[in-house]
């Protein structure tokens, strides 16, 4: 699904990235981790053509990404973005079903938008002004837009982000959904639970653009704690593997 | 396609084609007659018609009032030419300037629109931004050097397209960035406050004889103008093409950059909507001088009315904008007659209040 050859992302005259070849599949959840600012969602960004990439190429649903319209590849991917501001008082739902911009209206828009409202519990908020919302409830409302688009890849910038223990765990369950439908996530995370909870792979982001890949299951504590700079300890809980800090006593 | 998960194949999503000829043009009038979600809440069908029989309720009223107050039935006479001389002369009179005043009313509420979902600020407006600065530089110019009407007219739009060219090429790479609205809202109050120089220096070496003239031109005044064609031909297709592009503009009022992910075009969709204001701006700052306010105060007031849609405030704001107008511009020829005050005074002097009486009405609400 997506594509990436020799990717390199570079910041003035740092190497965020060094040469990228990595392959994202159908039914994918890669968890890229890394230290603060050591280039993830810059990834995303380059990875959703918001910014060029500094060398290398980057194919989606096997077509080059600077080669599609941006109607195109909307239908294609979905950005969450880590942070957005609101200058203007839309209303919740209006909000989402304005997602559905690069689909033709057949007529679903009202039921895909009612599901990717359920989907993050908000429902009772469905005609609420965004600026009245608290963080975490903006932070759902930006899921549902991202659920209402449709796109078979789906990048997550920290979308954890100051949602409550319940809806981080309807978040999980909606990755999984995700991932049983077909379509690829990408998941920038700092959450230790969910994101191994989550992912089938790993993309490790060193501070110097060194990277590795691994799939989940051969992911240990020793390869995380080196890319964080913490010491971990891995552990198996609820059926999936998750990550602690600190040594095992 | 759950079904066929759950039992382990996994469909592949790329593998659907996508073709562009699926992709019909946008569609937004399907949607259109949803419960508003303003402050009135009235769905858009009434709340245009409303509006739009404000907008030639102010007509009317203006036509009908002034030193020589004309009834229904008089207006009617002249208006199917069978009425006195008198009631004439005075219609077309008034109408003319009505219709002025009408359109440039309507020109600076899209501008505002514009600017203000362009910059993602409900602070924008193209005083705030230079642009009517630029077009009142060109002007005062003209006037100084004693030009024909049509040319300052010319001199007023190739400055405020001047001006907007050179904020578009200050700030182009703020578009690209988040931050970026900071920046390029401070440009344009740098490029404003330049304007304010140029504009007082020009006042300062004017000869006397100009002085008048130009004084009462930027304080802003439609006694006087012609009524021209070319500025429907400005407002009219932007208003169409604004409103074409409202879902595209939406997004670029929510996201901002984010919207190239959700599909818009948004460094094209940003040039247009820069151009559209410029020359909106232009087009009313060259009927009536510089008539500050409109543009700033009746997008806010029309987003309380009836929300942030731009499907609906575009029409919403244009009517209003120009319903605002006319009836300033009756009130400012009529409640001092037979003195006349500038319009400019009025839309201040009316429009501040209401706009306090908005915004604590919204701070209740968000409380």
């Amino acid at each position: 699904m997506l594509h990436c050859d020799q990717l390199t992302l570079r910041q003035g005259r740092r190497t965020l990235l060094q040469p990228l070849t990595w392959q994202v599949r159908a039914g994918e959840c890669w968890w890229i981790a890394g230290r603060n600012g050591c280039g993830k969602s810059t990834l995303l960004a380059t990875l959703a053509a918001l910014r060029r990439a500094d060398g290398g190429h980057i194919r989606l649903c096997g077509q080059p990404l600077p080669q599609l319209t941006p109607r195109q590849r909307a239908q294609r991917l979905a950005l969450l973005p880590q942070a957005s501001h609101d200058a203007f008082d839309y209303a919740v739902q209006d909000a989402v079903a304005a997602a559905r911009f690069a689909w033709p209206d057949s007529g679903d828009t009202p039921q895909r938008v009612a599901a990717a409202l359920d989907a993050f519990d908000l429902g009772r908020l469905a005609s609420r002004p965004l600026q009245a919302l608290s963080g975490g409830e903006r932070q759902r409302v930006a899921l549902a837009s991202v659920m209402a688009q449709d796109a078979p890849l789906i990048l997550l910038d920290e979308p954890s982000n100051s949602l409550d223990l319940a809806h981080q765990a309807a978040l999980q369950q909606q990755i999984g959904r995700w991932r049983a439908e077909g379509k690829a996530v990408l998941l920038v995370s700092h959450d230790l639970q969910l994101a191994p909870a989550c992912a089938s792979h790993a993309l490790l982001l060193d501070e110097h653009g060194a990277h590795r890949q691994y799939p989940l299951a051969e992911l240990n504590a020793e390869h995380l704690a080196a890319v964080l700079g913490y010491p971990l300890t891995r552990l198996h809980h609820a059926g999936h593997p998750c990550f602690l800090p600190g040594h095992p006593s | 396609m759950l079904r066929r998960a759950a039992s382990g194949q996994i469909p592949d999503p790329c593998a659907c084609p996508f073709r562009d000829s699926d992709i019909a043009p946008m569609s937004h009038s399907l949607t259109l007659d949803r419960p508003l979600r303003g402050a009135l809440r009235l769905p858009t069908l009434p709340l245009l018609t409303l509006l739009t029989l404000l907008s030639g309720g102010s007509l009317l009223l203006a036509c009908s009032s002034g030193s020589i107050a004309l009834g229904a039935g008089e207006l009617w006479l002249a208006a199917s030419g069978h009425g006195s001389q008198l009631a004439d002369t005075l219609l077309s009179l008034r109408l003319e300037r009505a219709l002025t005043a009408w359109v440039t009313g309507g020109s600076l509420a899209l501008a505002g629109v514009l600017m203000q979902s362009l910059l993602r600020n409900p602070l924008a407006d193209p005083y705030v931004m230079g642009v009517s600065g630029g077009a009142s530089v060109g002007a005062l110019l003209a006037l100084w050097l004693g030009l024909a009407l049509w040319q300052v007219d010319s001199a007023a739009v190739a400055g405020a397209l001047t001006l907007s060219a050179l904020l578009f090429l200050l700030a182009r790479r703020d578009f690209a960035r988040s931050s970026g609205t900071v920046l390029l809202l401070l440009t344009g109050v740098l490029l404003s406050a330049a304007c304010g120089a140029l504009i007082s220096l020009l006042l300062t070496i004017a000869p006397d004889a100009q002085l008048r003239g130009m004084v009462f031109w930027l304080v802003g005044d439609i006694a006087g103008t012609p009524l021209r064609p070319w500025p429907w031909l400005a407002l009219l297709p932007a208003a169409l093409l604004a409103w074409w592009q409202a879902p595209a503009i939406n997004l670029l009022a929510l996201h901002g950059d984010h919207a190239l992910t959700l599909g818009v075009p948004v460094a094209m969709l940003r040039r247009l909507l820069l151009i559209l204001a410029a020359i909106l701006t232009a087009s009313a700052v060259s009927q009536g001088g510089s008539i500050g306010f409109v543009g700033l105060m009746v997008p806010h007031a029309c987003r309380l009315l009836c929300g942030p849609d731009l499907r609906r405030l575009i029409p919403a704001a244009v009517l209003s904008g120009a319903a605002l107008l006319v009836l300033a511009d009756t009130l400012a020829r009529t409640v001092v007659a037979p003195m006349q005050l500038p319009v400019g005074v009025l839309t201040a002097l009316l429009g501040v209040p209401v706009l306090f009486w908005q915004l604590q009405r919204t701070r209740r609400r968000l409380a």
